[in-house]
């Protein structure tokens, strides 16, 4: 476009929020196709201005008469100017009016989400509406008495200039009460009629308390959940900028603070509290296993093996899963290896029945070969499916030791793959925290070709060494 | 007992209120007390008054009309043989707290529900009464959201309906086996009944407004559920499954998942673990896939492992694109709608501005990436104009690519 030695044009605006006044403006510039960087915008008392006669608020039509055709913009356009007039980037009032100039070219122009400039806009207007929504969320009043009566006051303070475009929200809700809510740069005030406008006010201005506000902090303290302290989502939410003006905020330090001792003694406090019904609640649980279904393997065995011992056992055996005999009896270690882990159990000194026997998996799993079922090993998902199981089983009893027949039952006390040679022997830590040993499972020793006899009394080695630390623990 | 003040027992009554997790207030219909008379308003969406430290939004005063309990649900903190200090609201008291809370804009409006004392009709009548208060005797035009009891009488039901926006019923767990379990008073097919019992009167009353303007509303905003995550043996997959079905048969608006977080005076069944909050968190996101992003079932159960859990390292939607790779990548500027939303990184918002801008220019890389919150994300499943992923997808790696690299520390590790 043609232009030289040509002043800039300044507009000044009568409000920060003054819609009115920029679109006049800007009409009248678009129709003298005056450029977005030859125009400055500002807000302010002061007319007279050097140029401000050039370019200052004109009436409709006026664009017409300096010559140039008027033009009109899409509804889409009208409501994003009125929602980015309220941001307070002073850049927006020229980001605007270029954007008007494209529209006037181009009117589907807003349909270009990808487009730069449009897309800058989206984001202001977003700001804009977040921040509108933040001040009809946390608005807080406070009561006060006046001459007429009670009058609620707030003292806001938002970060554009959205109070005029915020409040009608409160006349709607709180119609039938007297209302102000005070910001630093304007101040609203609704009569039970009408809203009415005065000047920014200070915090001195607003009340400085309400009773109620304990009884809400008191809600505010008794709401929130120790277990599940989110601190991060909350800050995204309720950004600390606003938290001054909010009474409830005062608590978020000593809540959180509080929040991990508070966890710790329900946890600790409820664990205390285990024993009266753990046998109800080893029964309820045994009951719903014999349904499970968390896995395939329930398809073809006969039944869920689930463990069994006494619930005070302070000895825990996992092994890795029942066998044939074990499937159809519903019990576990009574076949081949069950046979041989007793009697190595025996010459260790250690009594079978005051330890807990369990599987790390409940489900017989199988090949079938002629007429016999053959033990097939069970696979990481079955093993991590069935270990629901098992946690049950180990929060109701805390053995002081668990021993890990094979490796199996070690990747499901562990949470992982682990070597039994480099594990065995001493004590290791499970994925629970409880104290675990690791040995091989008694079925190996059948399996096993060479070396039979030293294999074995390795293994009542292990054990003899596990009853010695349990007495040593007890 | 000593006679509590207000605030000790809102204290007692609030604290057993926190276990539920719904606090939603939006959906209903539109309301305003311009008239003068009257207080309150409700518009379309909801407004959260505050957050708490445990990131939950606090949009309505949640409390419990009393916490004495005659059933015996091992998962609830109020259950009979549970030693908390118990506490009674009179509907008069509630009444004025959520007025007194609402005038000074902490809340939209009340979310009541209690534990069973005498019989679930008189339950059922106390709370009945606070929301009939609320609205006949203060022409309070918030929000209300009542818990109905399952047993309750249909009429009072219709009631509760009538006064609240919404009504909810908890199926509590996700299977039969786990109620029985946990919950033995309760039973899911009486749940389940009850919830139909709403959906029919629900559906009633649009097929009235058709006919006559004047008739009578009918929890507007719908209902909703919650079932609880964690406390017993059901997998992911059995979740979403159930989720789903619930969905379908009986028109929630909502299911809320609540990890399932140690109480106080816990029973003995339960875990006493730190609740799965990311497990939680997944499980929103495998609901947000089936109802906005055109997911079916069958879809988020693929996403979920073998052992039936959806990966908690990636998201829901990740884990089915990298399961179902041939399915990329897509082309931004071609693909349909139902495509674009299957892009992992890439949501409604950013696909309804694709959609629009596509038809303005052929979109580059740049342009998705004003488009859309993290181009890295979407990167390797997409092409553009200048831009396509050789091999990407067939990387055996591609998850280290595409996997979030921070993790959120650790607060409280074991």
């Amino acid at each position: 476009m043609f232009r030289t030695g040509y002043a800039m044009r300044l507009v000044t605006l009568a409000e920060e929020d003054d819609f009115d006044g920029w679109r006049d403006a800007a009409r009248s510039l678009a129709g003298a196709r005056v450029a977005p960087q030859d125009v400055a915008w500002r807000v302010g008392e002061s007319a007279g201005d050097l140029f401000a006669a050039a370019a200052g608020p004109v009436a409709p039509g006026s664009a017409a008469a300096q010559g140039a055709p008027a033009f009109s913009v899409p509804r889409g356009f009208v409501a994003l100017a009125e929602t980015v007039i309220c941001h307070s980037d002073p850049e927006r009032f020229s980001l605007l009016y270029a954007l008007l100039l494209r529209v006037r070219d181009q009117p589907r122009v807003l349909d270009d989400a990808a487009d730069p400039l449009v897309r800058r806009l989206e984001i202001m207007a977003k700001g804009v509406r977040r921040d509108i929504h933040k001040m009809h969320a946390f608005v807080r009043f406070r009561e006060a008495e006046d001459a007429d009566g009670s009058r609620f006051v707030a003292w806001f303070e938002p970060e554009h200039h959205i109070v005029r475009a915020g409040a009608p929200f409160f006349a709607r809700r709180f119609a039938s009460m007297r209302w102000s809510i005070l910001t630093p740069e304007l101040s609203v005030h609704w009569d039970g009629a009408r809203l009415t406008e005065s000047p920014g006010a200070s915090r001195a201005d607003a009340p400085n308390g309400d009773p109620i506000e304990e009884t809400w902090k008191t809600y505010y303290a008794s709401i929130f959940n120790p277990a599940r302290l989110k601190i991060g989502a909350m800050v995204k939410e309720m950004p600390r900028k606003y938290w001054k003006n909010m009474p409830e905020t005062a608590l978020v330090g000593e809540l959180i603070a509080g929040a991990q001792a508070r966890e710790a003694r329900m946890v600790d406090r409820s664990r205390d509290d285990i024993g009266g019904n753990a046998g109800v609640a080893w029964e309820g649980v045994r009951a719903e296993a014999m349904a499970c279904t968390r896995c395939p393997l329930y398809r073809d065995g006969t039944q869920t093996v689930f463990g069994e011992g006494p619930l005070d056992a302070p000895l825990m055996f996992v092994g890795e899963q029942p066998g044939d005999q074990e499937d159809l009896a519903g019990r576990p270690f009574i076949g081949p290896a069950g046979q041989l882990f007793d009697r190595a159990l025996g010459e260790a000194g250690i009594d079978r029945s005051a330890a807990y026997v369990t599987n790390a998996v409940k489900h017989f799993k199988f090949e079938r070969r002629g007429k016999r079922r053959i033990h097939a090993k069970p696979d990481g998902g079955e093993i991590d499916a069935c270990r629901w199981w098992l946690d049950q089983e180990r929060s109701l009893l805390r053995p002081q030791i668990t021993v890990a027949l094979g490796a199996t039952a070690a990747r499901s006390l562990f949470g992982r793959v682990v070597t039994i040679s480099s594990m065995r022997g001493q004590a290791q830590q499970a994925r629970d925290g409880g104290e675990t040993w690791v040995t091989v499972h008694p079925s190996f020793l059948l399996r096993v070709r060479d070396n039979k006899e030293e294999e074995y009394a390795r293994f009542v080695e292990d054990l003899v060494q596990i009853g010695k630390r349990l007495e040593a623990l007890s | 007992m000593s006679r509590l003040d207000t605030r000790e027992k809102l204290a007692i009554l609030a604290d057993a209120a926190k276990y539920d997790a719904s606090c939603a207030s939006s959906g209903t219909s539109k309301r305003d007390s311009r008239d003068g008379k009257g207080i309150g308003s409700t518009e379309g969406m909801g407004i959260c008054h505050a957050y708490a430290p445990d990131g939950r939004c606090i949009s309505l005063l949640k409390i419990l009309l009393t916490n004495s309990c005659i059933f015996d649900c091992h998962y609830c903190i109020n259950r009979k043989s549970s030693n908390v200090r118990r506490a009674r609201f009179t509907a008069e008291e509630v009444v004025q707290l959520t007025l007194s809370f609402y005038r000074r804009n902490y809340i939209e409006g009340v979310f009541l529900s209690s534990g069973i004392i005498r019989s679930s009709n008189y339950t059922m009548e106390q709370i009945v009464e606070v929301a009939r208060s609320l609205r006949e005797d203060h022409d309070f035009r918030g929000y209300i959201h009542l818990k109905t009891i399952p047993d309750a009488d249909p009429e009072l039901v219709r009631l509760a309906g009538v006064h609240a926006d919404r009504v909810s019923i908890n199926v509590e767990l996700p299977t039969e086996r786990g109620l029985q379990r946990l919950a033995p008073e309760k039973d899911g097919t009486r749940i389940e009944g009850a919830m139909k019992d709403v959906k029919l009167a629900i559906d009633d009353r649009q097929d009235a407004k058709k006919r006559y303007k004047s008739a009578p509303s009918f929890a507007p905003a719908g209902q909703s559920t919650q079932m609880i995550v964690g406390a017993d043996s059901a997998n992911d997959r059995d979740i979403m499954l159930k989720a789903s079905s619930l969905y379908d048969r009986f028109g929630l608006r909502r299911v809320y998942y609540s990890a399932f977080s140690p109480i106080p005076d816990a029973s003995a069944v339960l875990p006493l673990n730190r609740p799965p909050l990311m497990r939680e968190h997944r499980l929103y996101q495998s609901d947000w896939l089936m109802r906005f992003y055109g997911f079916t079932p069958v879809d988020v159960v693929n996403a979920a492992g073998d052992d039936g859990m959806l990966p908690l390292d990636i998201d829901p939607k990740l884990a089915w694109a990298l399961k179902y790779r041939d399915n990329f990548p897509v082309d931004i500027n071609r693909a349909p709608r139902e495509t674009l939303l299957r892009i992992p990184g890439l949501g409604v918002k950013a696909v309804n501005r694709i959609v629009t801008s596509r038809r303005w220019r052929r979109l580059r890389l740049d342009d998705v990436a004003r488009l859309s919150v993290s181009l890295a994300k979407i990167r390797p499943f997409i092409v553009t104009e200048d831009w396509r992923p050789t091999l990407l997808t067939d990387r055996a790696d591609l998850t280290k690519w595409v996997k979030p690299q921070t993790q959120q520390l650790e607060l409280f590790g074991a």
